[in-house]
């Protein structure tokens, strides 16, 4: 049998993709690497395109797009740190002053000072409609 | 027969919420099932990010990123408040708003400046109208929560903890504990404290490309995202298991009425028959 290396394929919000291979090629930012077992430690960043792994007893190999991330090599480990959405400095840039501008469109009206008073307020009415609500649903009981 | 067509009328409308009432429960225990898969999902990655954040700052001891320094004089704070875009999920928001508004209080009469970075529709409303300093927000996540939103709030955030804007970065959420229990927390996640990164198994030296700063900002970057983003989904498996408890709560509430309403309604109905038998019998007697 081949050799084999263990490989883990994770994005933030879900595992990928969990098992053996023999090699494993991706985009990285300074060309495609291929990682065979016994690859010394490398972490680098990876670029979009298809992650190939080849998987023992299996012809067909596991192909999986990212869109960017990062990957590092550990002795006998693999991990791919796939990105789910597209990276780049001028996207985050944009989302980034998106999310500004929509605060700021949302602050327009603000007063200058936190009304803790009126918060706290407005809080404990919240509290209080609750507790009643229960005390309510007890005595029905 | 008085009042009886009314309390039919009251009888059916309470029959109609109880039915709403029931149907968004099952709703939310579904989604509740889905969002703890999420949450569940988002695990690997985060454990996998973390044991390489953690190696690399140990490995690396020369270059400190500026999220792991703490900084002495901590004057600005910042906090990133994880509310639901929608409300009928009882106390959930309540409790996680005033545990921020305490700490944010707290940290105000200590003289430090705070500002907030809203998720979720519910933070953002209460912090706009309480004149908190919103810096970023973002609302209608959905059902399942979307690195790629939380990527623009958060990164105004970072920038400005790295701008020196902020000395140190919380968030607010409500913890999924199990289905009936949900625990409103603050949370430090700027200065990265050594104790959440842990220590690295094993140590070696690592062949970067194109060069290790370059990979231990983008990293730590994604380690802090990856924070928020567990954040955001357990707030939302405890949204919706929060939604199910107060609606069968709701559901159960209409039942008793209706038992209430058909027994004030029976007795209305007994005593409209009692008169009339009195009636036919007292107008009998006297023919």
């Amino acid at each position: 049998m081949a050799m084999t290396i263990h490989v883990d394929v994770v994005s933030a919000e879900k595992s990928i993709y969990s098992g053996l291979a023999e090699i494993v090629v991706a985009p990285g930012v300074m060309g495609e690497l291929g990682i065979l077992p016994h690859h010394s430690p490398l972490i680098t960043r990876i670029k979009p395109g298809p992650v190939r792994l080849k998987v023992p007893d299996q012809a067909e190999e596991e192909v999986f797009f990212v869109s960017g991330g990062i990957l590092e090599v550990q002795p006998g480990v693999v991990t791919v740190l796939a990105d789910v959405a597209m990276r780049g400095h001028d996207i985050d840039e944009a989302k980034a002053l998106e999310a500004k501008a929509a605060a700021e469109d949302a602050m327009r009206n603000k007063g200058s000072e936190i009304d803790y008073a009126r918060a706290q307020a407005e809080l404990a009415e919240a509290v209080a409609q609750i507790a009643t609500l229960e005390k309510i649903k007890k005595k029905t009981h | 027969m008085a009042g009886s067509k009314e309390i039919r009328t009251k009888i059916k409308s309470v029959e109609n919420t109880r039915k709403i009432t029931k149907a968004m429960e099952m709703v939310a225990a579904s989604k509740m099932r889905k969002a703890q898969e999420r949450m569940r999902a988002a695990r690997p990655y985060a454990e996998k990010i973390r044991n390489v954040a953690a190696h690399l700052s140990h490995a690396h001891p020369e270059y400190k990123h500026p999220f792991l320094v703490a900084r002495e004089n901590v004057k600005n704070v910042g906090i990133v408040v994880v509310t639901s875009d929608k409300g009928l999920c009882g106390g959930l928001n309540t409790n996680v708003l005033r545990l921020s508004l305490n700490k944010m209080k707290e940290w105000e009469s200590s003289g430090k400046k705070v500002s907030v970075s809203a998720i979720g529709n519910k933070g953002l409303g209460f912090m706009s109208r309480i004149g908190g300093n919103v810096r970023s927000q973002v609302t209608g996540l959905g059902d399942a929560p979307h690195m790629d939103k939380l990527i623009g709030p958060l990164k105004v955030m970072l920038d400005a903890y790295v701008a020196g804007e902020i000395d140190a970065l919380y968030v607010s959420y409500t913890r999924f504990i199990n289905t009936m229990k949900q625990e409103a927390v603050v949370e430090q996640i700027l200065p990265l404290s050594g104790e959440r990164l842990g220590a690295a198994e094993g140590r070696w030296d690592y062949i970067y490309e194109p060069d290790a700063q370059v990979i231990i900002d983008e990293l730590m970057v994604r380690y802090v995202e990856s924070l928020i983003y567990h954040a955001v989904a357990e707030n939302m498996a405890s949204e919706q298991s929060a939604r199910m408890v107060a609606m069968k709560a709701a559901s159960d509430n209409a039942k008793n009425v209706i038992g209430e309403l058909k027994l004030v309604y029976n007795k209305a109905r007994q005593a409209a028959i009692t008169k009339e038998i009195s009636e036919i019998v007292g107008g009998a007697a006297a023919v």
